[in-house]
């Protein structure tokens, strides 16, 4: 690699990181005044009672846990399609893996915020844990709830290892750039990396381990979650094929949330020479491949129940396929599936722009999936008496608008404080690893000591 | 407890009389509108044929106590558990409130406190002192009127005797002018429920799904 190229690289992935401009201020303060407004819609919750939320009798779970579950779902591109690139080692993954596993460290931050806002009592949250508690009174570890918090709980230290791993040399690239109290501050983060061969070795195996390790925990994690639905007896959850559907349908909105991630930093960070086309062509066939095993999973889920003709699984099959909730069902038949497939398959609209849009199709399509699952469910359970309805409320709607707030004001925050495309990834290039890597470390200044 | 259907008038007494013993907050016409009402036992209305030759049937369905309750393993904190007695405890103080065991209960037979309970006046005035009082955030349900039972069975140990049958009742049962409710015993063969729960009317209230309740309904004999 040229020196030049080098020099280019560095300057152009720490300009975030160095020059502000009032946009970025301007863009922090709406974002941050959005979820001020979503902090203050829940402490309005907590102080009135869970009331102020829209559930209801039988439809005790609503907009919160439909955005817990598509929250999850969001985290599903990062850690797993950056894992699963970087065994098979693609050379196309340099520029993506990062920003791609930052969505999954917030997603699941976010996510995981949603079964404490749920709670009739917030304040008591901590039981859901295996704390040490004088009473002697565990957790009911027969309970999918305490289940989904060891899940989540490893999933989440688990992707956030994965992201930081490769961090460390790009911190220490920062701390040699800057002065003063930033290369204080980088130079924490650093943990003393010097860039010898021996670190490179040390930081290629760890990531080795956490990517074969966070692929089962991926897969786990929204198993997991399915189960909260499935281990109920109750028609239109109990069945086996939610576990997978689950894990797909979490993957399909989890790559369309990072294509639009990454078309965003792409205009707005001006990184067109490190994000091209390619990349959207590539995560548009695998959204396209996604869309189709979607389709697939809803088409079998539909049948199954449709065949088997169980008289209080029909009241809820009817009710989404041609009741009241069509209207939202078809809507998302079309976002995750009639809008998407035609764009991604064909070549000529599978551009960025075109995978942009499928994208949000995709997303808009995958949170009413979930809505979907939860609501008419409970609302068609087996006594036609107690039927219901549910009916989102302001504090539920503000809370929602706020957690799309608060990923894009985390991940404008990161984007300003950690190079968003790992540069010595980018640096090493398509050459094999490590061998290059020391090389390719020296050439930025990074290798003081001799390997 | 076995509820005879033939009986049942559908007056709505045990409805009230349960409010009144088990201190359930009255919540008021806005919250009732959202499907927010906290009767633990409540008359269903079920009607049949075309007009005018239309018959109402009632059926009052409250927790049926359930062998394998599918609201218990749920609960992640243990609030909703299994007595040694074989009732479906609910450990207000327990309860976190995920609403969880509500969605896994076939019959919707949980309520929910939205709000803190209120009683409008003079309501306030005629609390149970021996029911707790539900804080916001806490699920709740039929309890059998457990206090009752125990107050029962306080009273024959320090008389040193047996429990009669018939001696507890619970608040729905004592109130019910129809006597469609009867509660008592399920282990002694020779109690009047025991007696009634094996009668060819007998049918437990979704009894396919396998959640074994200890509510018997009887089947309806007449065509009124």
């Amino acid at each position: 690699m040229k020196e030049a190229t080098a020099k280019r690289i560095t300057d152009d992935l720490l300009r975030p990181l160095l020059n502000t401009s009032w946009r970025f201020f301007a863009l922090v303060a709406v974002l941050g005044g959005i979820v001020l407004m979503g902090a203050n819609a829940w402490a309005y919750q907590i102080w009135n009672g869970f009331g102020e939320s829209g559930t209801r009798s039988p439809v005790f779970w609503g907009f919160y846990v439909t955005n817990f579950v598509f929250w999850i779902g969001i985290s599903h591109a990062g850690t797993l399609i950056s894992a699963i690139l970087r065994l098979v080692n693609a050379g196309w993954r340099r520029p993506v893996t990062r920003c791609a596993e930052v969505i999954t460290a917030f997603a699941l931050m976010i996510g995981a915020m949603f079964p404490i806002i749920h709670l009739g009592r917030p304040w008591l949250f901590f039981w859901l844990m295996p704390y040490p508690s004088g009473r002697l009174i565990w957790p009911n570890f027969r309970s999918p709830l305490v289940w989904d918090f060891f899940a989540i709980s490893t999933y989440l230290t688990g992707s956030v290892l994965f992201l930081v791993l490769p961090m460390i040399p790009d911190f220490a690239l920062v701390r040699d750039k800057t002065t003063g109290f930033r290369r204080k501050v980088y130079g924490t983060l650093a943990l003393g990396w010097q860039g010898t061969t021996k670190q490179w070795h040390r930081l290629e195996s760890a990531m080795q381990i956490m990517a074969i390790a966070i692929i089962p925990v991926a897969v786990s994690v929204h198993t997991i979650v399915s189960f909260d639905f499935s281990m109920a007896p109750v028609p239109g959850w109990h069945s086996t094929i939610f576990g997978p559907y689950f894990v797909a349908g979490a993957i399909f909105s989890g790559i369309a949330a990072l294509i639009i991630a990454m078309a965003g930093l792409r205009k707005f960070l001006h990184l067109e020479d490190y994000l091209h086309p390619i990349h959207f062509e590539n995560l548009g066939k695998l959204l396209l491949m996604m869309s189709m095993l979607w389709a697939y999973f809803v088409f079998a889920e539909r049948l199954t129940t449709w065949y088997g003709n169980g008289t209080s699984e029909m009241n809820v099959f009817w009710a989404t396929q041609r009741g009241s909730y069509a209207p939202l069902y078809w809507l998302m038949v079309i976002c995750n599936f009639v809008i998407p497939f035609p764009i991604l398959a064909l070549r000529k609209t599978r551009t960025i722009a075109g995978c942009v849009i499928a994208s949000c199709g995709v997303v808009v399509g995958m949170w009413l999936e979930r809505f979907l699952i939860i609501v008419p469910t409970l609302g068609h359970k087996y006594l036609p008496y107690s039927w219901g309805t549910y009916e989102p409320s302001r504090a539920e709607i503000m809370i929602m608008i706020s957690t799309f707030a608060a990923m894009g004001l985390l991940y404008t925050l990161f984007a300003k404080l950690v190079p968003i495309i790992s540069i010595w990834e980018l640096k090493v290039g398509e050459h094999p690893f490590p061998v290059d890597a020391a090389a390719a470390a020296k050439e930025h200044g990074l290798l003081r000591t001799a390997p | 407890m076995t509820v005879d259907l033939d009986r049942c008038t559908g007056c709505g007494a045990c409805v009230t009389a349960c409010h009144a013993e088990n201190n359930i907050a009255v919540v008021g016409d806005t919250q009732a509108a959202k499907s927010r009402a906290m009767h633990w036992i409540r008359v269903e209305r079920y009607w049949e044929g075309d007009f005018p030759d239309v018959r109402l049937k009632f059926r009052p369905v409250m927790c049926q106590q359930c062998d394998a309750a599918p609201c218990e393993p749920v609960c992640p904190t243990y609030a909703s558990h299994h007595t040694e007695e074989g009732l479906n405890a609910q450990v207000y103080n327990r309860c976190i409130g995920t609403r969880y065991c509500a969605n896994a209960c076939p019959y919707n037979a949980r309520v929910f406190d939205y709000y803190n309970p209120q009683w409008p006046k003079p309501l306030h005035l005629q609390l149970n002192p021996d029911v707790s009082v539900r804080e916001v955030g806490v699920m709740e349900k039929c309890t059998f009127c457990v206090q009752r039972i125990t107050a029962a069975e306080i009273d024959s140990k320090a008389e040193n005797r047996e429990l009669k049958d018939g001696e507890i009742k619970p608040a729905c049962v004592q109130s019910c002018s129809a006597k469609a409710l009867v509660f008592g015993d399920l282990n002694d063969p020779e109690s009047e429920v025991s007696r009634l729960s094996r009668s060819t009317r007998g049918a437990k209230l979704l009894e396919e799904l396998g959640t074994l309740p200890k509510v018997t309904y009887l089947a309806r004999q007449t065509q009124a």
